[in-house]
């Protein structure tokens, strides 16, 4: 189990993601009930019937996975999982960041998968606001160090949309 | 040259110690080796045939004698007294420690140098023109954009994890002296009805696949450079191949979608972008541009007569200065390239001694500063005619006044199977057999300008497709061969060199050079170089004089009309 970190602390995580599983389609796996985190392709399958039974829904995107195909529905997303497969792989990044700077999405933006501790600056600064921290690394060093190695920063992101440049007084 | 200011300063420290507790948890087995190396990569640390490899940035090329007497005590005190200056703006230190870095960056830091985003899948060093400022053919100073760009990229959120390595060169002259065209983006500034701008360069690379880039944007003005490049590189990092090392670059997205569709995504993006908050203010341009103003020359109105003597006087000065000096926006100025291709040594290696002598000389007679560019050469970039003689005299005791810029062997060379693991085969021992057959200096002068290039390998850290002569380690049946290439060239008409026919053995490179000068001389017209001959002749009569008396390689002959 990850380990789920928002806020600063390590908290439960009462989400469940839906896991296609052998044999399975989006067309036809069963949706369970509760707090689900449904993939991308299960989510454009079956949207009517997660509507119609689910209140807090979440949403699962691959890194190959396009922003632009649910642009229109975020405002029906509780949680957005982002998976980053390998750390080195940054396409999650480039999805976060359209998610908040171009579709406005307000909600949780989660990354989840290979998450490490030299990630997180990146994390925080592209847009997301909960870290699903791999196993077996030290999350209270991770909370301690990894969101601020920096003091500044020189461009435009997310977490601060001018750059510093812009924000000099001398 | 610029001056970080307290935050740019502060940045750099905070690396150290990052970078420092990265050590610390890869040591206690926190950090995994495979979750490591792109740390270690993105502060400059391969772990190499014989030790760690450590690159440091040298920003576009520019230093200052501070920073070059602090390079010259780290690789004295952490290495073995010399470094290697790469075709990028790099010192390589071959033998440091791994768990010194930490602590070679905190002195590093000292003097506002790092090895930041060295290497790596992301935004690297920004490279551009050596004699930026001060050549005579300049349009504009790249230096100040090329500045902002650096701020830019340095630890860019969005872009930290890009499929591959990602290359910036920036060339405001006429001729371009940056490599431009074989860069992921190439930047080429010019002015345009009044307005300042860049001609947009993308999908250019040397390496295993060699392409030349191409225009995506003709013309974009200066303001939108920082919204511009984060289109480019939103489409490359999203769209980018990540299944295969080899197929990742840039290069390879341009050419599977073609220029004109990429280029379509890159402006649809950009339409977001645009005037956004990373359009660079003119407060921020005068800011930056402020650190490059012109240093104190004097106004020179006559030649010094002592100059002019020793001109005519001294053959072996003459010569240097012929060949070694480089015209200069300002009477009575030139710039200055000390060689870092002496005879014997490998092309861009420097001792730490040989460092203090060029800081003390940068001090003494070019305002503190110095330069280095991709042809791994060191350059005092406001010398005074007056002075030359001085500085010739000291370079020449320290071994670097060799005159043989431009020349055939002053040649570019990558480290090679002697440090880097990549390799295929050795190419320093190459260089050096080259250099001991064509010593002799008359010789050299009379064959005139060749670029020469050695790679050890496909990655062509040594720009071999771009020399006019091009040499490439191969590795045939687990032996060490060479192909050679002809006809490549770098600057505004850059293009990648033809492959002469089968790979030779290291014995035979010598030879084989020497053969290929032979043709030239032979067909040469007065006043043609080596690549103006080529061009003329084409590659046939090199090939049939190559591999005269061999069964394969020889042109095909033309049947009798
Ligand atoms: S060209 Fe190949 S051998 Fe030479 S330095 Fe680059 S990777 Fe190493």
């Amino acid at each position: 189990m990850a380990q789920l970190i928002k806020q600063g602390n390590v908290t439960v995580d009462t989400w469940k993601t839906l896991e296609i599983g052998e044999g399975e389609t989006p067309e036809t796996i069963a949706l369970p009930a509760g707090d689900v985190i449904f993939p991308l392709a299960v989510w454009l399958a079956r949207r009517n019937e997660i509507v119609s039974c689910h209140k807090r829904i979440g949403l699962l995107l691959l890194p190959d996975d396009k922003v632009e195909e649910i642009a229109a529905d975020l405002e029906y997303f509780v949680v957005v999982a982002v998976h980053f497969p390998k750390f080195v792989d940054g396409r999650g990044y480039s999805t976060a960041a359209l998610l908040r700077q171009r579709y406005h999405y307000q909600g949780e933006l989660r990354a989840v998968g290979d998450v490490l501790h030299d990630q997180l600056f990146f994390m925080q600064r592209v847009g997301f606001d909960s870290y699903a921290l791999k196993d077996g690394k030290d999350a209270i060093h991770a909370i301690g160090k990894g969101f601020a190695p920096f003091s500044e920063t020189y461009q435009a992101s997310t977490d601060q949309p001018e750059p510093h440049f812009r924000r000099r007084t001398a | 040259m610029y001056k970080y200011d307290a935050i740019d300063r502060q940045l750099i420290l905070d690396r150290v110690e990052q970078f420092r507790d990265q050590v610390r948890r890869w040591q206690a087995g926190e950090l995994t080796d495979d979750e490591f190396r792109p740390l270690r990569l993105q502060n400059g640390l391969y772990i190499q045939r014989h030790a760690p490899m450590f690159r440091i940035a040298v920003p576009y090329g520019m230093m200052n004698s501070a920073q070059l007497r602090k390079l010259a005590h780290v690789a004295r005190k952490y290495d073995r007294g010399y470094g290697h200056f790469t075709t990028r703006h790099n010192l390589q230190l071959n033998w440091p420690q791994l768990t010194d870095v930490p602590d070679i960056l905190a002195e590093l830091a000292e003097v506002d140098l790092h090895a930041i985003q060295t290497s790596g899948n992301c935004l690297r060093n920004i490279t551009t023109d050596q004699f930026a400022g001060v050549a005579a053919d300049e349009i504009i100073d790249p230096r100040p954009l090329a500045e902002i760009l650096r701020q830019w990229t340095t630890f860019h959120p969005e872009f930290a994890f890009l499929p591959r390595k990602f290359k910036i060169a920036i060339s405001g002259t006429k001729e371009d002296r940056a490599v431009t065209w074989f860069h992921d983006i190439g930047l080429h500034l010019k002015v345009v009805d009044g307005v300042t701008g860049f001609t947009v360069i993308v999908g250019g690379g040397l390496g295993r696949t060699p392409i030349r880039g191409q225009v995506v944007r003709d013309f974009l003005p200066w303001q939108h450079i920082l919204t511009y490049c984060e289109a480019i590189l939103r489409v490359y990092n999203r769209f980018g191949r990540r299944d295969n090392a080899y197929k990742a670059r840039i290069k390879i997205l341009v050419q599977a979608l073609g220029v004109e569709e990429f280029g379509k995504l890159v402006e649809a993006e950009w339409a977001h972008g645009k005037d956004g908050p990373a359009t660079i203010t003119q407060a921020e341009y005068d800011r930056v541009a402020a650190h490059f103003g012109a240093p104190a020359y004097e106004t020179i109105t006559t030649v010094d007569a002592a100059y002019q003597a020793k001109i005519i006087a001294d053959k072996a000065f003459a010569r240097w200065v012929e060949r070694n000096t480089q015209p200069h926006k300002v009477a009575g100025y030139t710039a200055v390239t000390l060689s870092l291709k002496k005879h014997g040594v490998a092309p861009g290696d420097i001792t730490s001694d040989q460092m203090e002598v060029v800081a003390d000389l940068a001090d003494r007679y070019s305002f503190g500063e110095l330069r280095i560019s991709h042809e791994q050469n060191v350059i005092l970039a406001d010398v005074k005619l007056a002075d030359l003689a001085d500085v010739w005299r000291v370079a020449k005791a320290a071994g670097l006044a060799t005159p043989n810029i431009g020349l055939l062997t002053s040649m570019i060379c990558c480290p090679g199977g002697d440090f880097c693991d990549l390799a295929n085969a050795k190419s320093i021992p190459i260089a050096t057999a080259i250099q001991q057959r064509f010593d002799d200096l008359d010789y050299l002068f009379e064959i005139g300008e060749i670029d020469l290039n050695i790679s050890g390998c496909m990655n062509a850290c040594g720009h071999h497709h771009v020399g006019h002569i091009g040499v490439l380690g191969v590795d045939k049946n687990n032996d060490e061969f060479y192909q050679v290439t002809l006809g490549g060239r770098q600057g505004y008409d850059a293009r990648l060199g033809k492959v002469i026919g089968p790979s030779f053995s290291a014995g035979e490179m010598p030879d084989v050079i020497e053969k290929i000068v032979k043709v030239y001389l032979e067909n040469r017209h007065p006043d043609e170089r080596f690549i103006d001959t080529f061009d003329r002749i084409g590659i046939d009569p090199f090939k049939n004089r190559v591999y005269e008396g061999r069964a394969h390689g020889k042109a095909k002959q033309k049947e009798a009309a």
